[in-house]
């Protein structure tokens, strides 16, 4: 009986759950796409294998051995070894671990810094308003990956500064998609009705109008979960972002680079792992857009 | 108009203010003595306390903050953007070199991510359900998940190393020998086109499913137009609205890419210089490539937003 609002033997309210029912609708209108299925299993996967490394991985993914170097792909070391005799597999393998962490704490600082300085900005308004949209503007001028280039250089490296520049990097957008939900939620007859019983702003933020904003920023979480991953392998590809020995997709693809010709297999496999994973992140981030709210289609 | 294109003016140089400011701020204020930018770190630890102290004074860095930011400012304005530790030559000189690289290269890759995204996504949209549609769409789902360095990898090995059909570095600029540029644009061009490209498709394509359910379409097919009219007249003119806005960011990551792409294919443009500047801890450069190129991502939008508001007057009057 939960779709029935009115009950009609006492004419009063029924308890409704509605976040059940949409939950249920979500899932439905997700799972009728097989490619959003196949970007769940991926990134469940992914998450097992990063918390299970060390049980998957044959070998320690940090022990050289310099009488195996450069191995072809063989049943010992299923995707051969690199030019220090390190298993290509279980770098991979723990790689997974880097690329995972990187993408979420990075993405949780962004999204935390970008929405709160939109929904403040927004609610706000006046010169707060303008000054924190105006530095937003000025930090997008800057292609996202030179920004992270640069402030993880100036930081010194290491994963944690990748971390922050990235997080860093991506807030802008946050604070952009934050600050045109609020605007519009903010005019919504029930944030004048909660103002006129005399809710404190803190509690109108926090309590209506933030909730109301939040379906497009868990779509642009689910994606820029991929373009962070993205983000770092450029960074370490680069040699600015995760120090050796550690180990890290975009450093192994720059590693494999040197032996190309004759071991391609050292830069293919590392640069297939980031695919998977940041094609699982868009998919279901595509799907999460279409089931939350499909007029975004085109927007993020 | 004229308000509009005013008042976009006058955002764009605040915004650009703005830019001078963080770029000058994060360099000063981060980790490590802002001399640095002015003599490398051997030169400090050969040199003297009073040798130091005079090379701060030279340059300014005793007083404060705000007299260094404008004396900065006031040498931008004067061409002058320091000198290159590493290379001891003039930045800008410097700049003006690796300029034209980066620029001819990701003027191609501009064009081609919009041309060819927006004949792909109409042709996507206009067929949808198709294999036509299938087959771009897949395409388009790969362009905004590979990662561009690696696909710059892949590229080198299939068509540079194995069939030997294009080089597998290098640039040759277009002035002197414009085939020879071209065949040694493809590859990294593809690769710095790539994610624009297919984010630019998948723009279109939704939007012009969208126009296509309007009611002035179905009321141009009821007058019995024909289909190209109703196309290229009714659908794109509209649907291209959104697109437009995408090609400045598709602009912003193609310079962005060329930071990873010309790493890759050993490129000498301005994005190889910011990752050498970088590694060699050459301060000058990183703070005059990456104001640089903030600038033309600035600028570009400017121009993308008047043409937006020329496009829609909705923009205009908003």
């Amino acid at each position: 009986m939960t779709e029935q609002l009115i009950d009609p033997t006492t004419n009063t309210f029924n308890e409704v759950t509605p976040h059940v029912s949409e939950l249920r609708r979500i899932i439905r209108v997700m799972a009728s796409r097989k490619v959003v299925i196949v970007g769940v299993v991926i990134i469940v996967i992914m998450i097992l294998v990063a918390i299970f490394a060390p049980l998957l991985a044959p070998y320690d993914p940090y022990k050289t051995n310099l009488r195996e170097t450069l191995q072809p792909a063989s049943s010992k070391h299923l995707l051969g070894t690199d030019s220090l005799g390190r298993d290509t597999l279980s770098r991979v393998i723990y790689g997974s671990r880097t690329s995972l962490m990187v993408g979420i704490v990075s993405i949780f600082i962004a999204s935390s810094i970008g929405m709160f300085l939109g929904l403040t900005a927004a609610y706000y308004g006046r010169i707060y308003g303008a000054v924190v949209m105006r530095l937003i503007d000025a930090l997008m001028a800057f292609p996202m990956i030179l920004l992270a280039l640069v402030i993880a250089a100036l930081l010194g490296g290491g994963i944690t500064n990748v971390i922050i520049a990235i997080g860093i990097s991506l807030t802008t957008i946050y604070a952009r998609l934050m600050h045109g939900q609020v605007l519009s939620v903010k005019e919504n007859d029930y944030v004048t009705a909660s103002r006129s019983m005399g809710s404190s702003n803190t509690l109108i933020m926090f309590r209506h109008v933030f909730p109301n904003c939040l379906p497009p920023m868990i779509v642009l979480i689910t994606m820029q979960l991929g373009s962070a991953i993205l983000a770092e392998a450029g960074l370490s590809f680069l040699g600015i972002g995760i120090a050796p020995p550690g180990a890290s997709w975009g450093s192994m693809v720059n590693d494999g680079y040197k032996f190309l010709l004759d071991l391609p297999i050292l830069s293919f496999a590392p640069g297939i792992a980031i695919m998977l994973i940041v094609f699982a992140f868009n998919m279901v981030g595509d799907g999460l857009r279409d089931a939350l709210d499909p007029r975004l289609r085109g927007t993020i | 108009m004229t308000t509009y294109v005013l008042r976009r003016c006058v955002q764009a140089v605040l915004v650009l203010i703005l830019i001078t400011f963080l770029v000058f701020l994060v360099i000063r204020l981060l980790p490590g003595d802002p001399i640095l930018i002015y003599l490398s770190s051997q030169d400090i630890q050969t040199l003297t306390a009073e040798q130091i102290d005079a090379a701060r004074a030279q340059f300014g860095l005793d007083k404060p903050l705000v007299m260094q930011y404008f004396r900065w400012i006031g040498d931008l304005f004067h061409n002058d953007l320091g000198v290159s530790i590493f290379y001891n030559q003039k930045v800008s000189k410097l700049i003006g070199e690796r300029l034209p690289v980066t620029l001819s290269l990701g003027i191609l890759a501009f064009l081609v991510s919009n041309v060819f995204g927006i004949i792909a996504g109409s042709i996507s949209a206009l067929r949808r359900g198709k294999w036509i549609d299938t087959v771009v769409t897949v395409i388009a789902n790969f362009g905004i998940t590979v990662p561009s360095f690696w696909m710059g990898i892949l590229l080198i090995y299939f068509f540079g190393l194995k069939l030997d059909w294009f080089p597998r570095f290098g640039y040759v600029p277009p002035g002197t020998d414009f085939m020879g540029f071209l065949h040694h644009a493809v590859l990294p061009v593809a690769c710095l086109a790539i994610f624009p490209l297919a984010s630019t498709t998948r723009q279109t394509r939704s939007s012009i499913l969208e126009v296509a359910r309007q009611d002035y379409i179905r009321t141009a097919w009821a007058k019995g137009l024909r289909e190209r009219v109703i196309v290229m007249k009714h659908m794109l003119k509209n649907g291209l609205i959104p697109v437009v806005t995408l090609s400045g960011i598709g602009l912003s990551f193609i310079l962005g890419g060329s930071v990873l792409i010309e790493t890759v294919f050993n490129i000498p443009g301005m994005g190889r210089l910011e990752v050498e500047a970088i590694q060699s801890q050459d301060y000058s450069i990183v703070q005059a490539v990456t104001l640089f190129i903030a600038v033309v991502v600035v600028l570009v939008n400017l121009l993308v937003d008047i043409t937006y508001g020329l496009l829609d007057p909705r923009i205009r009057y908003g």
